[in-house]
């Protein structure tokens, strides 16, 4: 199933559904002719788009906003705080080549604090899917909440076979671990599942949980593996600041569980500029080189081998 | 399916009454420039127009407030809420007691626009916000076949924000007629006028070179503002903007075109000499006033 599939499904089920762009459609190029006047292209206008769609819900619609995530998280910030979330609008919200998936485009394009303001908004959700056929699956879900949603779009072919249904605000726990849990969202799934072998093959147990909803945070799980495991890994394409590695502080110091985590992000920097695979292997973000510091960080917090 | 709500005071209200509307409007507005204060010449601008629009124009009434066929108006420029306040108390959509709330914790009757206010269908306060979301409203009536329109006030200096221009560039492209943006044009930005720092003039050739139909009345004349809201859309597949002349602190001589009568916090004793004033009296105001809110 494509991702255009996904939102005509839906469409076809809900009269109130709408799907707009701020001029983004390489994604959606079916869906104009299948949607007809509830598909709105707005142009190269995110704030507009924004205000529309807060205008659309106010009117008993579901709109369902795309543009590249950098513009539409920060161009449209104040706009998606004050519009859509102040109300508490059903907005989804959906961010073009998050994370390392703008490869070669530069820092302008680079949406690695988006997490982090997203969900500084009050009940704003926010979905990381590990691939398209996640993204698919939970997007009649995402629609039917009436909260609004930040969605980290992902076209890729499966990461995996996924076992969990989605569910809002759960994780999908993909192994455990006594040893150490990597915990990670989107993309870099893709990347932990093969630092997770890697890992096993050296003898140590090692969890993984994908977040697929950042927020709301599937906590019971996080916390689980806080307890099973002696050091918790968070793996993002994001800044340090205010994405997972600060979602699981935050709870494990709220609920006053000590756990050594140990964090894999950008800190204080944007990526260089590259295609994806040399992205990944220039920043020391591919599954082995994250192995490798794993396990070094495993040996800092009394690793026994 | 709902029918088309009637407004109550609609064909009922001639220029006189009208007229005596506004004053009591303003009324409560000097009334709220106490005790914390407001924005009490933004207010005063745009009363005529408030009064108008909600006793003649709008297909509406205290009972449709939730009715899908009923015209909008959404306040964008936010800071001239007391007038929006007072119109709502004086037709009925609010008690009037309501309005001594004002600022008090115990009620949602602040210095912006909010949901929580019977009438005021959308919150502003942040500039160049409450026309993308007029246009989504338009929108969404277009698509469901109403016949109902959304008025959207914007301050003169709100046009400032790059969001105004972009918005009236998409609404053009999307022929959404039946939305009508009236600029209270009370030459005004907050400490300064507005063509002494961003100048706006030539305004109309800049609205129509946006794919707007352009009408510019005086905002305190209810005969002219007949001729302008008389028949809407100007033209069909174009929005309609009416600029309206209005004067900062319009109805008190002693703080009209004042750009430091902007957010006032008056003592007692001033608000009773300006309600004096407001019947043909004259006030002698010493409260400094507060910039910058």
């Amino acid at each position: 199933m494509t991702y255009e599939d996904a939102l005509t499904a839906i469409a076809q089920k809900d009269p109130n559904f709408m799907v707009l762009t701020a001029e983004n459609r390489g994604h959606m190029r079916t869906i104009p002719p299948k949607l007809g006047d509830r598909f709105i292209d707005v142009g190269i206008a995110e704030q507009t788009m924004i205000g529309m769609a807060a205008g659309l819900a106010l009117r008993g619609r579901t709109p369902v906003c795309h543009a590249l995530a950098t513009f539409l998280t920060l161009r449209a910030f104040e706009f998606i705080r004050t519009d859509v979330g102040i109300p508490r609008l059903p907005v989804k919200l959906v961010g073009m080549v998050p994370g390392f998936l703008s490869d070669a485009n530069g820092p302008t394009h680079q949406a690695i604090e988006d997490v982090a303001i997203m969900r500084g908004i009050p009940h704003m959700q926010v979905f990381c899917p590990a691939d398209r056929e996640e993204l698919c699956a939970a997007m009649p879900a995402i629609v039917a909440e009436r909260a609004p949603c930040y969605i980290r779009y992902l076209g890729n072919d499966p990461a995996c076979e996924h076992k969990t249904p989605f569910d809002i605000g759960k994780a999908e726990v993909i192994a455990e671990g006594s040893d150490v849990t990597i915990l990670t969202y989107g993309f870099l799934v893709r990347e932990a599942l093969k630092a997770r072998a890697a890992l096993e093959e050296r003898g140590i147990s090692t969890g993984l949980i994908h977040v697929r909803m950042p927020k709301p945070l599937d906590e019971a799980a996080v916390l689980k593996a806080a307890k099973q495991s002696r050091l918790l890994v968070t793996y993002e394409d994001h800044f340090l600041t205010g994405g997972l590695y600060s979602i699981v502080c935050e709870l494990l110091v709220r609920s006053r569980t000590s756990v050594p985590v140990h964090p894999i992000a950008l800190e204080e920097r944007w990526f260089k500029p590259a295609l994806l695979d040399d992205v990944l292997k220039f920043e020391k973000f591919t599954g082995e080189q994250v192995a490798i510091k794993i396990a070094g960080a495993l040996n800092d917090n009394g690793n026994p081998e | 399916m709902s029918s088309i709500p009637v407004n109550p005071f609609a064909g009922k209200t001639g220029v006189a009454e009208m007229e005596a509307l506004a004053l009591r409007v303003r009324e409560h507005i000097i009334r709220m420039s106490t005790g914390g204060g407001c924005f009490i010449g933004a207010s005063l601008s745009c009363t005529d127009l408030m009064v108008y629009l909600y006793s003649k124009v709008l297909r509406l009434s205290p009972g449709d407030l939730q009715n899908p066929n009923r015209d909008y108006l959404l306040l964008s420029k936010g800071h001239d809420v007391p007038a929006l306040y007072g119109a709502l108390a004086e037709l009925g959509y609010i008690p009037r007691e309501r309005l001594a709330h004002h600022l008090k914790v115990t009620d949602q009757i602040y210095w912006h626009p909010n949901r929580f206010v019977p009438g005021i269908e959308f919150h502003s306060g942040s500039l160049g916000h409450l026309l993308s979301v007029a246009m989504g409203i338009a929108t969404d009536i277009k698509l469901r076949g109403g016949q109902n329109r959304v008025f959207v006030i914007l301050g003169d200096g709100e046009c400032n924000e790059g969001s105004i221009w972009e918005g009236l560039l998409v609404a053009s492209a999307k022929k959404l007629d039946n939305l009508v943006v009236v600029i209270d044009r009370n030459e005004f930005q907050a400490n300064i006028r507005t063509e002494e720092l961003i100048p706006l003039e030539p305004m109309e050739p800049k609205y129509q070179a946006f794919g707007c139909k352009v009408t510019r009345i005086n905002g305190h004349d209810f005969s002219a503002m007949d001729a302008a809201f008389a028949r809407l859309p100007v033209e069909t597949g174009s929005p309609t903007v009416i600029i309206a002349d209005t004067v900062r602190g319009k109805g008190l001589p002693s703080i009209e075109k004042r750009a430091d009568r902007w957010f006032v916090n008056f003592t007692q004793n001033e608000v009773e000499q300006l309600l004096g004033e407001l019947h043909g009296g004259k006030a002698n105001l010493t409260s400094e006033t507060l910039i910058v809110r």
